[in-house]
């Protein structure tokens, strides 16, 4: 038994059985022993199968088989013997070799196409027994190659008199199909004669089960094609008996009915006696579905589904209250009402012991969601979060998160309570949904600027609590937290505490990259402080401190009337303001934030020390100032004039700016001028940076450079406050504040004047002259307000983009194969079949060009089909005109297509649904 | 295709039979049965028979100790292919005389050969238990 010579008499001799081998297999522990086991026996193999000796090679394919199927070995080696045992006289060796290259044949497998011989002679074997291992294996290894070659033989056996081979021929047309679409047009006619022998001699149910199976695949792929069929299926509906064909008819009248109202409403009436009378919860299940899924507009209908699906949800049977729940998920968009009177099933069932019902009965829940319920709603869901394992947490969690954000929280009218709902869940324990929560925290920060207030409060709460810095899966939400606070401090009751939170020392079991971020809020907070510090002493000289009137050149947003509220009750009095910021508390916190930072200077990680060099630079400046003025109190008075005062003015300036949300094509949208050359405006770019004193502004020039042209700095400023103040009363005003700021995202294609040769300045008066026809234009172009600004409407605006704020859904294209099968199906039903008889591979290129009008007829109609296909077809002929059109538009290219398009003319003409059913 | 694939599988999770009706890698179907039996094997007789995996659903049932799988898409009639697990179970009852897992085992052939008659290309061809064992019992009496 050495080297992998030929095999020997004695192999033949005592070769091992199957059985041999399965016990072998046994007797071996799973593990090493069992593998040594495993691929000595291949070794044996190995030479067996190389044997003349028909029994032997069979023995040896039977175990290879057993070994690919449930052990995953591959077994390619034996690909050519398995062909040679399925040319053996003996039917078990023929059967072994079929087997064999059924389990293990793959599409590239080289030998495929030696079966293809031996295959076309079984099919035409009197045997029946071998036609039927050949169809099977075909049935499973079919090729492109293969159903071309092998059509003719299967369209003999579709008529053949065996119902034992004609049904597995027209079972085996479903894979032939799909290879080899031009299969359909010499096949199609004897498959739909196979439908029509209903009721005929011979045991017609099988080979009825058979054909509708294949009708019912078909029809889901494109099943406008078959809706001349219809008459067909009528009578099968309402005259067969046998329930695994009535499934499958239902299944075709749930693709048809959506096309063809008037066929929906011919069938209606029959569902509705099955669904009564059956016994059969499949088929009664069946008839439910399909009625509130594509018959949903016949309330009776309706109602007697509903009637049943409550039976189901009542029932004892855990696999019927599964699918009661399913019923009533397919129920809900349309007749929202059964979901309602079922509500307390539903509500029981998320509590089930069954993770698959609790799925079921919570999108259930989230389906019964609306502005008027989600906080009652979302309240109860929490508290199964709560109680409920991990894993169904998460998805309650989940669910809720994108209810609730669906459509730029279009439910959402009370942004206070989602954004603390949000903080909430941020604490239940198992919570996993870090990210998302980050993104909806920022994102709602952006979008909404009445909750602000609200945010800081929740972002605070979550900071400053030691615990949460050790769980990892909110880490995300800390983050956000940390933006929002740092971000938009200017709210916060007590900002001294939330640097303390930010510097707290257990941060560092964050990674860097979120540790950063909270650095980065730490400066803006800081900046925040002394600024506020700054100009409180100042005011106090002259007339009472105004928030708004000590950041000139900085307003806060479109909506700063609804501000003048919040901004009161923020800085509550100015009284309390100053005594927040005194000299002692300022330094105080330079001297938390210098310790607390310094040994971070030499961090390892760049983002980490970049930002931590920023806010010591800030906050090493600061501390000079305030002890030089220690010594001189007195000259205090001009602080405000002085360099450092200057400084973090600015900083605190650039700091302010607003972010909105972004719309992904933002970018595209702006043209490049005609006029303009790149070279030349970073050129200036340089001398205006070049004429910029402060070097600490530096860091922040992507913005502010703009904002300190050494010339006209202060006229530019004077005039906007001029400006704000006469025209802030006006709504108009408040996209001009937009189209100022987001100016340069925002170019209008239709605004090449604007965009002439240099970048406008973010906040260039200029602007202000343009014509409020030209801005209201643009923004609606790039952002809608989803209303105008009233204190007297309950809901804050929330900004919006026009196209979907996060990633694009790609748009579903059908597959080729399918478009090709349902164009050749057409034509066959209607009588073209004369034309286009071929079987050949010029055939095959005009199939070929053929499927690419059909992609482009779907790219054109179907993309809307789906949801109005009532409407759509009423417009049958329009769309098929459209259809033309495209190919006429493309002809040129493709002359081999001409006669293919005749057939489609001819559908054009003729009207597709006969009016039998009417 | 209704019916994706067929598996039989024991307690311990070991496969006992695989059909697969559309084609897959041998590392695509070792996953797929990996994460399936996971998945199923995992729950206990108060839960359903459905399980959603992926883009598609399976349904099973336990016979004994062997665990019949079906994977199907969701689409597919989930308590008409539990008729079709059983009417399974009960042609090789009748074929094998109670069936367990060691006839599937050392006759792996002939269970193949019946799910062959029952199924092609994923859809139900053939339901009657004499039509489905009538070839294989011409093919004992003849060898």
């Amino acid at each position: 038994m050495s080297g992998t010579g030929g095999p020997s008499l004695m192999d033949s001799l005592f070769q091992r059985t199957l059985d041999d081998l399965i016990k072998g297999i046994r007797l071996h522990l799973p593990g090493p022993a069992q593998s040594t086991f495993i691929s000595k026996s291949l070794d044996e193999i190995r030479r067996e199968i190389t044997s003349t000796d028909l029994h032997t090679k069979s023995t040896a394919l039977q175990k290879l088989t057993y070994l690919h199927s449930l052990h995953h070995f591959d077994i390619s080696f034996a690909a050519f013997h398995a062909v040679e045992l399925t040319s053996s006289p003996s039917f078990l060796h023929k059967k072994t070799g079929y087997l064999a290259a059924s389990l293990s044949f793959r599409p590239s497998t080289d030998v495929l196409l030696l079966l293809t011989n031996q295959l076309r002679k079984d099919l035409s074997s009197t045997n029946q027994h071998e036609v039927s291992l050949a169809l099977e294996c075909l049935s499973v290894i079919c090729t492109l190659d293969l159903a071309r070659d092998l059509t003719p033989d299967i369209f003999n056996l579709l008529m053949s008199s065996k119902i034992f081979v004609r049904k597995k021929a027209v079972a085996c047309l479903l894979k032939v199909f799909s290879q080899y679409p031009d299969a359909v047009r010499v096949c199609f006619k004897r498959l739909v004669e196979n439908l029509e022998t209903v009721g005929g001699a011979g045991d017609n149910g099988t080979m009825l089960a058979a054909t509708v199976g294949v009708f019912c695949e078909l029809a889901r792929k494109e099943p406008r094609a078959y809706l001349p069929l219809a008459p067909e299926f009528y009578k099968i509906l309402v005259e067969s008996r046998n329930n695994w064909v009535l499934i499958k008819v239902l299944k075709i009248f749930a693709q048809l009915g959506r096309l063809e109202p008037r066929l929906a409403k011919k069938v209606v009436e029959p569902i509705c006696e099955l669904m009564k009378r059956s016994e059969a919860k499949s088929l009664v299940f069946e008839c439910v579905r399909t009625v509130v899924s594509s018959f949903y507009e016949y309330e009776f209908a309706v109602k007697l589904a509903v009637e049943k699906i409550r039976e189901f949800l009542l029932d004892s049977d855990l696999n019927l209250r599964y699918l009661g729940l399913q019923g009533l998920l397919l129920v809900a968009p349309h007749h929202l009402w059964a979901v309602v009177e079922n509500k307390e099933v539903v509500i029981k069932s998320l509590s089930d012991v069954d993770r698959n019902i609790k799925l079921e009965a919570l999108r259930l829940v989230m389906s019964m969601v609306c502005d008027d319920n989600v906080v009652e709603i979302c309240r109860v869901l929490v508290g199964y979060a709560l109680k409920s394992d991990p894993e169904f947490c998460n998805e309650i969690l989940r669910s809720m998160l994108s209810t609730c954000s669906k459509n730029v929280y279009e439910i959402i009218i009370d942004f206070d309570w989602y954004v603390s709902l949000l903080g909430e869940m941020a604490r239940i324990p198992h919570c996993q949904n870090g990210e998302e929560i980050e993104y909806q925290l920022i994102d709602i920060g952006m979008r909404v600027k009445d909750v602000r207030p609200e945010l800081v409060r929740v972002g605070r709460d979550l900071l400053i609590d030691p615990a949460l810095l050790g769980n990892p899966f909110i880490h995300r939400i800390l983050s956000a937290a940390a933006w929002v606070s740092g971000e938009y401090v200017k709210f916060s009751r007590n900002p001294f505490e939330i640097m303390e939170a930010l510097l707290q020392p257990r941060t560092n079991l964050l990674p860097p990259s979120i540790r950063s971020v909270y650095i980065h809020s730490a400066f803006k907070v800081l900046s925040f402080c002394l600024h506020s510090y700054l100009s409180f002493e100042k005011g106090a000289s002259s007339s009472p401190p105004n928030f708004v009137d000590i950041e000139p050149g900085f307003t806060y947003s479109e909506s700063e009337q609804e501000f003048t509220e919040t901004d009161q009750a923020t800085s509550s009095s100015a009284l309390h303001k100053r005594d927040t910021f005194t000299q002692e508390s300022i330094a105080n916190v330079l001297t938390l934030v210098i310790t607390s930072l310094t040994p971070l200077a030499e961090s390892h990680d760049v983002e980490i020390q970049e930002r931590v060099r920023n806010v010591l630079g800030l906050a090493r400046l600061a501390q000079q100032e305030i002890s030089c003025h220690n010594d001189q109190k007195e000259k205090m008075v001009d602080k405000a004039d002085l360099k450092t005062s200057i400084i973090i003015r600015l900083i605190n300036d650039a700091l302010s700016e607003d972010f909105g949300p972004i719309s992904f094509s933002a970018q595209e949208r702006v043209p490049v001028p005609d006029g303009l050359v790149l070279e030349e405006n970073l050129s200036k770019l340089d001398s205006i940076c070049a004429d910029v004193q402060l070097p600490i502004s530096e860091s922040f020039s992507l913005v502010k450079p703009i904002f300190l042209p050494a010339d006209g700095d202060s006229i530019s400023n004077q005039q906007n406050e001029e400006e704000s103040e006469t025209s802030a009363a006006e709504s108009t005003s408040l996209l001009a504040e937009h189209r100022k700021r987001h100016g340069l995202f925002y170019l209008p294609s239709d605004h090449s004047k604007d965009a002439s040769s240099s970048f406008p300045p973010a906040n260039d008066p200029k602007q202000r002259d343009n014509d409020v026809d030209d801005l209201v234009k643009l923004t609606e172009e790039s952002l809608v307000l989803k209303r105008k600004p009233n204190l007297s409407r309950p809901r804050p605006v929330v900004v919006k983009l026009d196209e979907g704020d996060r990633l694009p859904i790609a748009v579903k294209k059908t597959d080729e194969n399918d478009d090709l099968i349902s164009g050749a199906v057409r034509d066959v039903l209607l009588g073209n079949e004369a034309s286009s008889h071929s079987n050949n591979l010029s055939g095959r290129r005009k199939g070929k060009s053929h499927s690419k009008d059909k992609v482009e007829n779907s790219e054109t109609g179907s993309s809307s089909k789906r949801r109005s296909k009532h409407r759509n077809h009423g417009k049958n002929v329009e769309e098929n005109e459209n259809g033309e059109k495209g190919k006429q538009k493309s002809g040129g290219k493709h002359k081999s297509r001409r006669r293919a398009d005749g057939g489609v003319d001819v559908a054009v003409e003729k009207p597709v649904i006969p009016d039998f059913l009417l | 295709m209704g019916i994706r694939f067929i598996l039989m599988v024991n307690k311990q999770g070991q496969t006992r039979l695989a059909q697969y009706y559309e084609y897959l890698t041998l590392e695509e179907r070792r996953t797929l049965e990996g994460e399936i039996v996971r998945k199923c094997l995992a729950r206990n007789e108060q839960q359903c028979s459905f399980v959603e995996h992926r883009t598609y659903k399976i349904v099973y049932r336990r016979y004994a100790s062997l665990f019949f799988l079906v994977g199907v898409d969701n689409e597919e009639n989930e308590l008409a292919i539990l008729e079709f697990i059983h009417l399974l179970v009960e042609t090789m009852d009748r074929h094998f005389g109670n069936v367990c897992e060691l006839d599937i085992m050392f006759h792996l052939e002939k269970a193949h050969f019946m799910l062959e008659e029952m199924v092609m290309n994923g859809c139900i061809v053939e339901t009657s238990k004499n039509n489905i064992l009538a070839p294989i019992q011409l093919m004992d009496k003849a060898s």
